[in-house]
C-alpha cells in the first residue's frame, strides 16, 4: 500500500472492478446494479472502470508468448527429476481423486459441450489420459519428443460440433502433438511431424486437415 | 468447467503423467508468462521463470488439494517466483520511482504516437503503476480473479485487496492527469 492510500473507498465503488470483470457473487453483483442503476454518477465512473479494464486486457494481449524452447525447458528440467511413484505421489490429490473417480470423461466432455471448441479438445485429451492410462508406462503419440522445436506444425482449429471421441481418435490416428494453445481465437499449434518438411509436403497435409470434418480451420505455420 | 478440467489434469501430474503437464502447460503458459512479464519486465527472465513455476507445479501436483484454482495457485507460485528474482536481481529491479521519471521524459516516438489517443493513453499509465498496482490490476482485469482469489495470490486480507484497488485506480487517474487527460475522478 502506497504512503498516500489513506481514505476508503465507499464499499459498492471499491466493488465496481470486479462487477466488470464478471468475478462478483450474485448478492454483490445486485447490489452494484441497484446502485448503478439509480446512481448516474456511479453509472459514470463504471464507465471508467470499463475502460481500464478493456485496455489492461489489451496491454496483456500485446505482451505475446513466451517461445517454444520454454516448454522444451520445462521438460529437460522435468526428465532431470527423480521417478515418481505413482502409488505415493497419488496420496495427496485423494480429496480431488475420489471426485474424480466419479467424474467420467464422457460427462466432462458432455458437460463442457456449451464452452469453447477449446474445451473439446481438452476433454479430448484427458479422455486418452482416463480411458487409456494405467501405471507409469503410457506413452501416446501426443507425448513430447525429445526436442519440442523440431518438426512440423499447423495451426487448427476444430469445429464447434466435433464431438471429445472425435478429436481424440484425429489426435492418435495422426500422431498430432499439441505444441501451443488455445488461443483466444481456439487456435491451437499442433506438430504434425516429428520433421521439418518441405512445403508442398506440408501444404499436402494442410490441405487433408482442411477436407477433415472436425476440422474448421487450417494453416501452415513455423 | 475450466476448473474442473485442470483438476483433472493435476491428479494426472501427480501420477508423473507429463502429458497431462504437457496440457496443463498448453492451457495456462501464456497468461501465466505475461503475468511475471508484467512484474519483472524482462522477456528473459519472464522465460527463465515461466519453466520454474510450471516445474514447481509438477513437483507439487500431489499436495494440491483442489481448494483454490489450479490458475489462483498457479499465479501465486508465478508471483513468489518473480519476487524472488527481483530481489537476486536488485539491479533489474529499478524502483517505481525511478521508472516513471524516466517513462516521463521518454517521448521516443512510440510514446509521442501513444499520446495521440486516449486507449493509448491508458495503457502507457498502466505501464507506469508501480508493481504492487500493477499486479492487483492485471489480476482483477485480466486474470479475472475474485476479491478472494487476489486475497490468496498477494496474500493481504479482502478489505485491503478492495482498497489497493481503488488506490491503482485513482493512481491511474493521477498519471493520466500527467499525460493530460483528466479523466474527472476522482
Amino acid at each position: 500500500m502506497n504512503a498516500t492510500d489513506k481514505e476508503t473507498p465507499d464499499d459498492i465503488e471499491a466493488l465496481l472492478p470486479w462487477h466488470a470483470a464478471g468475478t462478483l457473487s450474485r448478492h454483490d453483483r445486485e447490489r452494484v446494479e441497484a446502485a448503478l442503476a439509480k446512481d448516474p454518477a456511479l453509472a459514470r465512473r463504471y464507465a471508467l472502470v470499463r475502460d481500464e479494464q478493456s485496455e489492461t486486457v489489451a496491454l496483456n494481449e500485446s505482451l505475446g508468448a513466451p517461445p517454444a524452447r520454454a516448454m522444451d525447458a520445462l521438460f529437460s528440467k522435468i526428465d532431470a527429476e527423480p521417478k515418481r511413484d505413482a502409488a505415493t505421489s497419488n496420496a495427496g490429490g485423494s480429496r480431488l481423486g475420489s471426485f474424480l473417480a466419479a467424474l467420467s470423461p464422457r460427462a466432462v466432455a458432455y458437460a463442457a459441450s456449451g464452452a469453447a471448441i477449446a474445451i473439446v479438445l481438452q476433454a479430448g485429451v484427458i479422455a486418452t489420459f482416463v480411458t487409456k492410462q494405467q501405471g507409469g508406462g503410457f506413452i501416446t503419440a501426443s507425448a513430447p519428443p525429445a526436442d519440442a522445436s523440431a518438426g512440423a506444425f499447423a495451426l487448427i482449429r476444430f469445429a464447434p460440433l466435433a464431438t471429445q471421441g472425435d478429436v481424440t481418435k484425429f489426435m492418435q490416428d495422426n500422431q498430432f502433438t499439441i505444441v501451443a494453445g488455445p488461443a483466444a481465437s481456439g487456435l491451437y499449434k499442433v506438430r504434425v511431424a516429428p520433421a521439418a518438411l518441405p512445403k508442398a509436403d506440408l501444404a499436402g497435409i494442410v490441405k487433408r486437415l482442411q477436407d477433415s470434418k472436425i476440422v474448421e480451420f487450417a494453416a501452415a505455420t513455423e | 468447467m475450466q476448473t474442473t478440467l485442470d483438476e483433472v489434469l493435476m491428479t494426472r501430474i501427480a501420477t508423473g503423467d507429463r502429458l497431462a503437464m504437457q496440457a496443463l502447460f498448453a492451457r495456462h503458459h501464456v497468461r501465466v508468462y505475461r503475468f511475471i512479464l508484467r512484474l519483472v519486465r524482462n522477456e528473459a527472465l519472464a522465460e527463465d521463470l515461466i519453466s520454474e513455476v510450471f516445474l514447481d507445479v509438477w513437483r507439487q501436483a500431489g499436495a494440491f488439494e483442489g481448494r483454490s484454482a489450479v490458475s489462483t495457485w498457479m499465479l501465486s507460485i508465478a508471483r513468489f517466483k518473480a519476487l524472488s528474482a527481483l530481489r537476486r536481481q536488485p539491479d533489474a529491479a529499478l524502483d517505481d520511482a525511478t521508472t516513471e521519471a524516466i517513462e516521463d521524459q521518454s517521448d521516443d516516438p512510440e510514446t509521442a504516437l501513444a499520446k495521440k489517443e486516449k486507449g493509448s493513453q491508458l495503457r502507457l499509465a498502466l505501464g507506469r503503476l508501480s508493481a504492487e498496482h500493477r499486479e492487483i490490476v492485471d489480476l482483477v482485469y485480466y486474470h479475472e480473479k475474485s476479491v478472494s482469489e487476489v486475497a490468496e495470490i498477494v496474500g493481504i486480507p479482502e478489505a485491503t485487496v478492495k482498497t489497493r484497488m481503488f488506490y491503482a485506480r485513482k493512481k491511474l487517474s493521477a498519471l493520466l492527469k500527467e499525460q493530460g487527460i483528466d479523466r474527472g475522478w476522482p
